[in-house]
C-alpha cells in the first residue's frame, strides 16, 4: 500500500511518507483508509514545499492502534476534486487547506473561511464580510448573538434562523480568536518559549495540549521520558478532567437555573485546580510540562495530600449529582435537549466526548495509548441517546472513572523510575504525530523538521475543530432558550479552534 | 428540600471571610524579590521566555512576565518568587520590580482620576471582552464571583451588555480579529468608563507579541485605568486590585 504505518509519538523521516498522484491519495484515504467506524481521519493538512504544497492526510486506525500517513504534492492553481464529496468529515480541513493556501475544490460543498488567518489566501476577505447561509421567508426571522457574548466567554458569531421560538438553523462563524499559534511555534526558537505557546493554544486544556507538545518534541529528539514524568503527564490528564467536568456541570446547573447544583459544583471545582497551585504553583497547571524534565516531581507528600482531597471531594459529589439527576425539574431540561444522533456524530467525524455520549467508541486512551495509559488499561464510558442529559451524566461518570484512575495511579509511584537524560537536537527532516485525549477529546499535533533540523511546520488540531458542527446541528428543532444549556453541555473552546 | 438543606449543610463556610488577607494554599508565583547576587546576566536574561528581564539592574516586568518560574530555578539565589498576590496596579511603571525592591505593588493615587472613587466605590459593573484570550483569564475572572471568592458582595459584578456597564475588562493579547468588535464594545459604554487589563496576554501581548494576527493600537488610543498581571490572574490579584482602585479616597 502506499501510506506508512506508525504509532501514536512516533518521529520518522519526511521522505518516508509515500508521495501519491493526487487522484490516488483521495481514492485511498477516502475509500480503503476511511472504511467503518474504527478509523478516522486527525489530522490532514498541507504545508509550502518547493513552490507546490503538500498534503499530508493522517488516518488513525483505532483497531490496529496506528496511524497511517500519506502525502501528495500539488499545485496551488490546479483545482482538485474534494475529499468532502464523498466523506463529509474531510469538510473543514479542506475548507482549512483552502483558506490558507487558495486551493480550489470543485465539487466542495462550500469553501467557507475558517478562522481568517492572518496570512490567509484571499487577503482581500475580511472576518465582517463572513458568508452566511441565508433563507428568504416572511415566516423566517434571524437573530444574531455575539461576537461579544453576555457572560464571560470567548468571542464567536452565532447566527440562528428561527421559526417563531423553534430554532431552523444556526450557524456559528469563529476565527476571532485567531493569535497566529502555528506561526510563533516557527517564529519563536526557544524550547521554553515554545513549551509556553502549547500551554497557551486554550487555557482549558492546558495539561492537553502541553502533554501533546512534549510528547511531540522528545519522539523529534529521540529521547524516553521515564515513568516519573509519565505519571505526572497521566495524573495532570486526569485531574484536568476532573476539574473541568466539575466545572461545567457548575455551568449546566446555571443555564437551567438551578442555583444549588451551579453554587455546589462551583465550589468543588476550587480544590482540584488549587491542588494544580500546590503541585505546581498555577491553578491551571501551566509550568508544570516540560520536554525531558520536570520543575516539580510528584511526591509521597503530594500523593497524600490528593489522596486526602479526593477523600472529601467524592462525598460532596456523589450527594449533589444524585440530587441532580433525580430533580425532576432539571431532568425535564435536560432529557431529549440537543441530540445528535449515532448517524449524524458518524457523518460529521465528532470525536471525544460529543462522540462517546452519541454511542461512539473514540477515545485515544484506549485506541492509541500514551504515558501511563497502557497501564490503565483504559475502557471508554458510552452513553446513547446524544441528549444534553447524556453529556452531563458522561460528565458525572468520567470524574468516577478519572478518580479511579488517579487513585491507581498513586499506588503505582512505588514503581517509578527517573531517567536522567539530556534532549538532544531536532531529528533532522522528520515528522512526527502525537494524539492526546484531553477532557474535550482528541488533541493532535504534527511537527515537521528540515534538513539542518530547525522546525518547519507546526500543525495543532483541537478537537473543537471537528465538535463545532455538533453544537450547530444540536440546536436543530430546540427552542432558542435552550441554546445557551445545549452550548454548554459541549463547552467548545474558541481559542484552540481558532489558534 | 430537605434534602437541599442537608446539601447547603454538607458545604460549611466556603467563602473567604476576608479577601484582603487571605493566604494563597502551596507554591504560588506572585510578586518575585530579587536579590543583589552578582551573577551571569546575559544568561538570565536569555531564559525568559518573554524579554521580561532586564539587565544592570536586574528587573522583572510583570507586565510581561508569563510566572513560568524558569529564572527562580536556574538562580535560586537572585530571584524567587513569594506567595503575594497583590501585584496589580494602576501605573505601568510599578510593573518593573527592581532588585532589592521588597516593597508591595501599589497603586499610585495621583493617577487615579477622581470620578472613579466618587462613582464606582461600593458598586461597580463591568463587561468582559475576550480578544484572543485562551480561556484562562476568563476562567478566573468567572471564579471571582463564585461561593469562594464572592466578589459579588463588594458590589462589583460582570454585566450582560456594555451599556449596563461602568467599564471593560480586556483579556488577550487583542487579535485583529477582534480589533473592531471591542473598539464597537468600548464605545457603546456610557462615560464615566474604566479599562481594566487582565494578564500578561493583554498588557503585553505575553508569549503572542510580535505575532502579525494581533492588532493592538486600541491600547494607545486611552489610559489604562487598571493592569492586573498574571498567566493567569489570580481571583485574589483582580479582586484586591479593584478594591484598591474603587475604594474611597479623601
Amino acid at each position: 500500500m502506499n501510506y506508512i504505518s506508525i504509532r501514536n509519538n512516533q518521529a520518522i523521516p519526511v521522505h518516508s511518507i509515500p508521495e501519491l498522484e493526487y487522484s490516488l491519495f483521495l481514492e485511498q484515504n477516502v475509500f480503503s483508509l476511511l472504511k467503518g467506524g474504527a478509523s478516522h481521519c486527525v489530522n490532514y493538512f498541507g504545508f509550502p514545499h518547493g513552490g507546490k504544497i503538500r498534503l499530508i492526510c493522517c488516518i488513525a486506525d483505532d483497531e490496529q492502534h496506528s496511524i497511517n500517513i500519506s502525502s501528495s504534492v500539488v499545485d496551488v492553481k490546479q483545482s482538485l476534486p474534494s475529499f468532502s464529496k464523498h466523506k463529509l468529515v474531510f469538510e473543514k480541513f479542506e475548507r482549512e487547506i483552502h483558506e490558507n493556501f487558495g486551493i480550489n475544490y470543485v465539487d466542495h460543498p462550500w469553501l467557507k473561511p475558517v478562522r481568517f488567518p492572518f496570512n490567509r489566501a484571499a487577503k482581500d476577505s475580511t472576518i465582517a464580510g463572513y458568508p452566511f447561509f441565508k433563507i428568504e421567508s416572511e415566516e423566517l426571522h434571524e437573530v444574531g448573538v455575539g461576537p461579544i457574548h453576555a457572560g464571560i466567554i470567548e468571542p464567536g458569531h452565532f447566527r440562528f434562523i428561527c421559526n417563531g421560538e423553534q430554532i431552523l438553523h444556526l450557524e456559528i462563524q469563529l476565527g476571532y480568536q485567531h493569535r497566529g499559534i502555528e506561526q510563533l511555534f516557527i517564529q519563536k526558537e526557544k524550547l521554553l518559549q515554545r513549551v509556553t505557546l502549547a500551554e497557551n493554544i486554550a487555557g482549558d486544556s492546558v495539561a492537553g495540549h502541553t502533554v501533546a507538545f512534549v510528547n511531540l518534541w522528545e519522539s523529534l529528539c529521540n529521547f524516553q521520558p521515564g515513568r516519573d514524568l509519565q505519571l505526572g503527564r497521566t495524573l495532570a490528564l486526569e485531574l484536568e478532567r476532573v476539574a473541568v467536568h466539575t466545572g461545567d456541570l457548575s455551568a449546566m446547573c446555571t443555564d437551567i437555573a438551578y442555583q444549588l447544583g451551579s453554587a455546589v459544583y462551583g465550589r468543588l471545582r476550587t480544590p482540584v485546580i488549587n491542588y494544580f497551585q500546590i503541585w505546581c504553583g498555577n491553578r491551571l497547571a501551566k509550568g508544570l510540562m516540560r520536554p525531558g524534565k520536570t520543575n516539580f516531581p510528584f511526591t509521597h507528600e503530594l500523593a497524600e495530600e490528593l489522596t486526602r482531597l479526593f477523600d472529601e471531594y467524592e462525598r460532596d459529589f456523589e450527594e449533589i449529582s444524585e440530587e441532580l439527576f433525580s430533580l425532576p425539574s432539571a431532568l425535564a431540561r435536560f432529557e431529549k435537549t440537543g441530540v445528535i444522533t449515532t448517524e449524524q456524530a458518524a457523518i460529521i467525524g465528532t470525536v471525544g466526548m460529543s462522540a462517546r455520549m452519541s454511542a461512539i467508541n473514540r477515545d485515544i486512551r484506549s485506541s492509541h495509548p500514551h504515558d501511563l495509559y497502557p497501564e490503565l488499561q483504559h475502557q471508554p464510558l458510552i452513553k446513547n441517546h446524544g441528549d444534553v442529559h447524556s453529556r452531563g451524566r458522561m460528565r458525572k461518570k468520567e470524574i468516577n472513572q478519572s478518580i479511579e484512575y488517579i487513585r491507581e495511579l498513586i499506588q503505582s509511584l512505588s514503581k517509578n523510575v527517573h531517567r536522567p537524560g539530556q534532549l538532544a537536537g531536532l531529528s533532522r527532516g522528520s515528522f512526527a504525530i502525537s494524539l492526546v485525549e484531553g477532557w474535550r477529546g482528541e488533541i493532535c499535533h504534527c511537527a515537521i523538521t528540515g534538513d539542518t533540523g530547525e522546525l518547519i511546520h507546526y500543525k495543532v488540531k483541537d478537537p473543537s475543530f471537528h465538535n463545532w458542527l455538533a453544537v450547530a446541528l444540536s440546536v436543530r428543532n430546540n427552542e432558542i432558550s435552550d441554546f445557551p444549556i445545549c452550548n454548554k453541555s459541549f463547552d467548545l473552546s474558541y481559542c484552540g479552534h481558532d489558534l | 428540600m430537605l434534602d437541599n438543606l442537608k446539601i447547603l449543610l454538607h458545604q460549611g463556610k466556603q467563602y473567604i471571610p476576608d479577601v484582603t488577607k487571605a493566604k494563597v494554599p502551596g507554591i504560588f508565583r506572585g510578586k518575585p524579590v530579587i536579590s543583589t547576587e552578582k551573577i551571569n546576566e546575559n544568561e538570565l536574561m536569555e531564559i525568559c521566555p518573554t524579554n521580561a528581564i532586564s539587565a544592570n539592574p536586574v528587573c522583572i516586568d510583570l507586565g510581561k512576565c508569563t510566572f513560568c518560574g524558569e529564572c527562580a530555578f536556574a538562580f535560586p539565589h537572585k530571584i524567587k518568587f513569594t506567595t503575594d498576590y497583590k501585584i496589580a496596579t494602576n501605573d505601568r511603571n510599578n510593573l518593573i520590580i527592581r532588585e532589592k525592591r521588597y516593597e508591595p505593588v501599589q497603586l499610585n493615587p495621583e493617577l487615579i482620576r477622581k470620578e472613579i472613587s466618587e462613582y464606582f466605590s461600593g458598586s461597580l459593573k463591568l463587561r468582559e471582552v475576550s480578544a484572543g484570550g485562551d480561556n484562562s483569564c476568563e476562567l478566573e475572572l468567572n471564579a471571582c464571583g463564585n461561593v469562594n471568592f464572592d466578589m459579588g458582595r463588594f458590589g462589583i459584578e460582570f454585566v450582560a451588555s456594555p451599556r449596563h456597564a461602568d467599564g471593560i475588562v480586556i483579556t488577550g493579547p487583542i487579535t485583529e480579529n477582534m480589533a473592531e468588535p471591542l473598539q464597537l464594545c468600548y464605545d457603546a459604554i456610557p462615560e464615566p468608563k474604566i479599562i481594566i487589563l487582565a494578564g500578561t496576554d493583554a498588557i503585553s501581548g505575553g508569549i503572542f507579541e510580535g505575532s502579525l494576527a494581533l492588532n493592538r493600537s486600541f491600547l494607545s488610543k486611552y489610559a489604562i485605568d487598571l493592569y492586573v498581571p498574571g498567566n493567569p490572574i489570580h481571583p485574589l490579584t483582580f479582586i484586591n486590585g479593584l478594591l484598591e482602585l474603587i475604594k474611597k479616597r479623601k
